[in-house]
């Protein structure tokens, strides 16, 4: 009798094991999931970007150093080599784009132009997503981090192997609010 | 409770309203479990001539109605409310239309969750509503008067407040809840049914004959059960409602966390209340399911003690307040963050 009830009670511990360790698991493979998502949502940035450059580039003749800031930083994070690098062009990318939407404002003639209005609206969801992903993937290694820091968590992923991952950091670059100069309007 | 505390975080706010309503369909589940064990008490016994429960032939009876009436509308619902409501696909060649899409899809992403399809309902008053059973079969549906009102930023945290219906799961727990609801509706007719013909009555006075405490004590009981029995379809729809507000509350907070952005819902939301007309193609049915409560303003404005118990969603300006009360927790974002969400 005594021995039935050792073995249940082992047998649920086991459950319960498996279960724990599925868990931290599956909150692995989301964190991944999350990163790999906001690869797709920078690349869809990049595709967006040279459509946006050439509609407007003939009506904003004030603004052809932030168009080619754009273009640059863009070629920068399409080149990158390092995920510093990539990281620091894609920051600055993010910032050029802010800028040159933020300037679109002060042309009347694109207001009019559907085309224009299209591209700022593909523009400003995609820059929308590229954040939104990062959000998510903060929120995700959030949980992952805290299931292997709360008990009993903390003694499955330290006999498993499980390390903590990084949240992503707010690029210095995005912190700057961009300096909008409105006096043209 | 969330009310005095008008600076919460959003993931306060959420554990708060999660824990209202496991409490809420507690105590539903106490109200049912009495109605209808009570019943099998009372009755079964008149009609076997056997004392106590042996199975609980009512309660079970009960349950399996109200899951029946409830699993009609869990498969249906979706689509019948969107026929319903004349609800299009959003169409990707029209301007607004397609910056709802667009919206839709970064708050799918916030949420991370698949996107759920677009719809178009063509009324001019601003409304939204979320249905689905689940997140992959999930639709969320605005007004043409919504898109036209509301600027990117508010219509980013209206759609971020019905994600959240979808993903906090909301339309199985208020399938849960439906389902609860319809078991105390029919039980409690079977109790009137059964007063009615005078069989509890016999019962009772039977047990006051057999003397002693005990008997005094079941006269006690089946008092008290007659008095639930007459008011349970009061209470469960005041049940129902009250979980249908802890949602509310669920959704605006797990909005401003998707958006990180809750002063924009709160502007959507006032410029909702600031319009009079209530959504004609919304019906009563699926008030639960919209951003504001589809009757017209005077549901959603009426503060108080009695308005608030009948109302499915919380007063207007008390969401308000606790959103702006998070924005506050939030310490405000950067502004180059707002004007790129915007």
């Amino acid at each position: 009798m005594i021995l039935l009830i050792l073995l249940g009670v082992v047998v649920l511990f086991a459950v319960w094991l498996v279960g724990q360790f599925n868990g931290l698991v599956q909150l692995r493979n989301q964190v991944q999931n999350a990163w790999a998502q906001i690869d797709v949502q920078l690349k869809r940035r990049a595709d967006l970007i040279p459509n946006l450059v050439n509609t407007v580039k003939g009506v904003m003749k004030f603004e052809q150093e932030t168009l080619e800031r754009v273009m640059n930083a863009r070629a920068r994070a399409m080149g990158a080599t390092t995920i510093t690098e990539r990281g620091a062009a894609e920051a600055e990318l993010s910032q050029g784009i802010g800028r040159l939407l933020a300037v679109m404002e002060n042309y009347p003639e694109l207001k009019s132009n559907q085309n224009a209005l299209q591209l700022q609206e593909e523009v400003t969801a995609t820059e929308n997503k590229v954040g939104f992903a990062r959000q998510f993937y903060n929120d995700v290694v959030m949980k992952f981090n805290t299931a292997q820091q709360t008990f009993p968590g903390n003694l499955i992923a330290s006999s498993f192997g499980f390390k903590p991952s990084e949240f992503l950091q707010v690029p210095e670059a995005d912190r700057v609010v961009p300096k909008v100069d409105l006096s043209l309007t | 409770m969330i009310q005095g505390n008008q600076r919460a975080t959003f993931y306060e706010l959420q554990d708060a309203n999660r824990r209202n309503t496991v409490l809420l369909i507690l105590v539903f589940l106490v109200l049912v479990g009495f109605l209808g064990l009570g019943f099998d008490f009372f009755f079964w016994s008149e009609l076997t001539e056997e004392p106590g429960i042996r199975v609980p032939f009512f309660t079970g009876f009960g349950l399996i109605g109200g899951a029946f009436y409830a699993t009609v509308s869990y498969f249906g619902g979706a689509r019948e409310v969107l026929a319903s409501t004349y609800a299009k696909p959003a169409r990707l060649d029209d301007p607004l239309e397609k910056q709802f899409v667009n919206v839709v899809e970064e708050m799918a992403i916030a949420a991370g969750l698949p996107p759920p399809k677009s719809y178009v309902v063509p009324d001019s008053d601003p409304n939204a509503f979320a249905v689905g059973r689940d997140p992959e079969h999930a639709s969320i549906a605005v007004t043409r008067g919504l898109l036209e009102r509301l600027d990117r930023e508010e219509l980013q945290g209206v759609v971020g407040h019905e994600m959240a219906h979808v993903r906090n799961l909301d339309i199985r727990t208020m399938t849960l809840v439906t389902a609860l609801f319809g078991a105390t509706v029919l039980l409690s007719d079977f109790a009137r049914r059964g007063l009615s013909m005078g069989g509890g009555g016999r019962r009772g006075g039977r047990s006051r004959s057999s003397g002693g405490g005990g008997g005094g004590l079941v006269l006690l009981l089946f008092v008290l059960w007659m008095l639930v029995a007459v008011l349970a379809p009061i209470l469960s729809r005041l049940l129902v409602l009250a979980v249908s507000r802890s949602r509310e509350y669920l959704a605006d907070a797990s909005a401003a966390e998707l958006t990180r952005n809750p002063l924009g819902l709160a502007s959507a939301l006032r410029k909702i209340a600031a319009a009079h007309e209530p959504t004609e193609l919304i019906s009563q049915g699926s008030a639960h399911l919209c951003i504001t409560d589809p009757r017209g303003l005077g549901v959603n404005e009426r503060e108080g003690a009695a308005a608030d118990l009948f109302a499915t969603h919380p007063p207007i300006g008390r969401r308000v307040a606790l959103l702006e009360g998070m924005a506050g927790v939030l310490g405000g974002a950067p502004a180059g963050d707002l004007t790129l969400r915007a």
